[in-house]
């Protein structure tokens, strides 16, 4: 493959390629992402509950 | 009858190397895999990012184009790994429902809920990538296929543990009809398997899937299982995530964990 | 009492509970009849495609008669504490439970039988074919209630009870559902069931087998 073009247009089946492993990025970086996002949210809830309770 | 089962394993069990018994045990305990987890992640990160750049660059850069199908192919490497997973988490999901159920070791059940999600994710990438090559390929988007059809009804498989667990109040016992659930539907595994294998055959199904035994160029292979290996470690990472949270969820009220956000861990 | 004498009395139990709701047992028949009709209605009366697909719409209705069924399983057991009585006896539940199934079948699923040849004129379905749909029927239709019970015992007590259900049970149903009505179809055009039969004869002790133990296991889970 020559160019960034071509690399682009995988041989005309861009669309279905870059979908593909479009999906899968959006996919498994939501399944990493969304927990540790949880994790934070509900330490600072605890937190908040154990400065409320001393 | 259960009892000369678990004097069996006990048995095989005794001949494992200390150490190794009793790094097992010790990940049973909650705080311990915990910050095992914390410990590994950074580590896991830098290695799956390696293999993932790796495998991409060999993928969809080094790798030849197919004189068949030309560029589309390079799904494959997002495709097979994916459903390679997807099959792998289930299974790994009814060890650690096995063991849940048997030892009621509550880190196992962590891990089964855990990667029901990942373990669905893959399924559903599995089927849309597979899609996607299918209708620029064969000229659909879906096909009654043993594979494909297999793989949904393992997508179901998932679905139905992630909405059993999450429909029982109480975890502890959400936690036991999962591990329940997960064994019952790995023995379904194969049988499902062959049974679709056996109806698609018997109504002769007009596609010849040209990748079924593949006589793969190596510099087409090499990247595929740099891919496969970087995906498991991804499983890890995402696996630790979620079971992080999970962890916290059930241990609030204990003692390691309070002090745990009191140091403020973020 | 014997454990062969509890067996029986929960099977006489339950039949003669179920009797009591006589009007209830004919409900499954209804929805099977019911389901099947509306085919026709859904894809047009064209004889031959209704033949062609009639296999699959017997079976399909079959499945959804007997899983709409499983609720009565334990329903009314669990509600009143009987449920509870059963775990605490000194008789195993997984036979107690595997009694309480062969009653739900004779109840639920044997009626289906009674009714299939009706249905197999409503569609055309090609007269050789009958014995084998018979045969599937008296087959698969415990191995359904034997899976479905594992799926119940899983949900007793949950609010959304019956899509769960439904969403559990399904995927377990494939296999049986790709063999029998293969099965029936084969049979309509006059080629041999032998290797489809001898299947679902394997699932079948498989089930009878094996089902029990995670049902009876969920049960314990559910109760306490």
């Amino acid at each position: 493959m020559n160019s960034f073009d071509e690399f682009l247009a995988m041989g005309g089946y861009g669309f279905y390629v870059w979908t593909s492993y479009g999906i899968a990025f959006v996919v498994l970086l939501l399944n990493v992402v969304l927990p540790m996002m949880q994790r934070k949210q509900f330490l600072r809830e605890l937190a908040l509950k154990q400065k409320r309770a001393k | 009858m259960s009892t000369v089962i678990l004097q069996t394993i006990s048995l095989y069990m005794s001949i494992i190397p200390a150490p190794i018994v009793r790094f097992y045990h010790n990940t049973a305990s909650p705080p311990y895999f915990y910050n095992l987890s914390n410990k590994l992640l950074p580590w896991l990160t830098v290695i799956f990012l390696l293999l993932l750049g790796y495998g991409l660059y060999g993928g969809l850069y080094l790798a030849p184009t197919d004189y068949q199908q030309g560029d589309s192919y390079r799904i494959i490497y997002v495709h097979v790994p994916a459903a390679w997973m997807s099959l792998f988490i289930y299974v790994i999901m009814a060890i650690a429902g096995a063991i849940a159920l048997i030892w009621r070791m509550k880190i196992a059940n962590v891990v089964l809920i855990s990667s029901a999600p990942i373990g669905a994710s893959f399924t559903f990438i599995a089927l849309v990538t597979g899609s996607l090559w299918g209708k620029p390929m064969w000229g659909t988007w879906w096909v009654w296929d043993a594979r494909l059809t297999s793989e949904l009804i393992l997508l179901f498989l998932y679905l139905g543990i992630i909405s059993l667990y999450g429909a029982i109040e109480d975890k502890r016992t959400a936690s036991k009809a999962v591990a329940i659930l997960a064994l019952v539907g790995v023995v379904n595994i194969p049988i499902i398997h062959y049974s679709v294998q056996w109806w698609n055959t018997l109504h002769q199904g007009p596609t010849v899937t040209k990748m079924d035994k593949p006589s793969i160029h190596l510099d087409m292979l090499v990247p595929l299982l740099v891919m496969a290996t970087a995906f498991k470690l991804y499983y890890a990472i995402a696996m630790l995530q979620v079971a992080k949270i999970e962890i916290l969820k059930r241990e609030k009220n204990t003692q390691w964990v309070k002090q745990l956000v009191e140091t403020a861990d973020e | 009492m014997s454990l062969i004498a509890a067996f029986f009395a929960v099977i006489r139990r339950d039949l003669t509970l179920a009797f009591r709701r006589r009007a209830e047992i004919a409900n499954p028949i209804f929805f099977f009849i019911l389901v099947v009709t509306l085919f026709p209605l859904g894809v047009g009366a064209n004889p031959k495609l209704l033949q062609a697909i009639a296999p699959g719409i017997i079976w399909v209705s079959a499945l959804l008669a007997v899983m709409l069924s499983l609720d009565s399983l334990f329903r009314s057991d669990f509600d009143d504490g009987s449920l509870e009585q059963m775990l605490l006896s000194s008789h195993p539940l997984t036979v107690l439970v595997f009694a309480k199934i062969i009653a739900h079948w004779l109840v639920t699923g044997l009626p289906l039988l009674i009714v299939a040849p009706l249905l197999a004129v409503f569609l055309g379905l090609p007269e050789q074919a009958l014995g084998t749909l018979l045969i599937t029927l008296v087959l698969a239709t415990p191995v359904l209630s034997l899976i479905g019970s594992i799926g119940v015992s899983l949900t007793i007590g949950l609010r959304g009870g019956g899509m769960i259900l439904s969403l559990l049970v399904l995927p377990l149903y494939v296999p049986v559902l790709i063999f029998a009505s293969n099965a029936v179809e084969m049979a309509g055009n006059g080629l041999a069931v032998d290797a489809q039969i001898n299947i679902l004869i394997a699932i079948f002790f498989t089930s009878v087998v094996l089902a029990p133990l995670p049902a009876a296991a969920a049960i314990k889970m559910s109760v306490d």
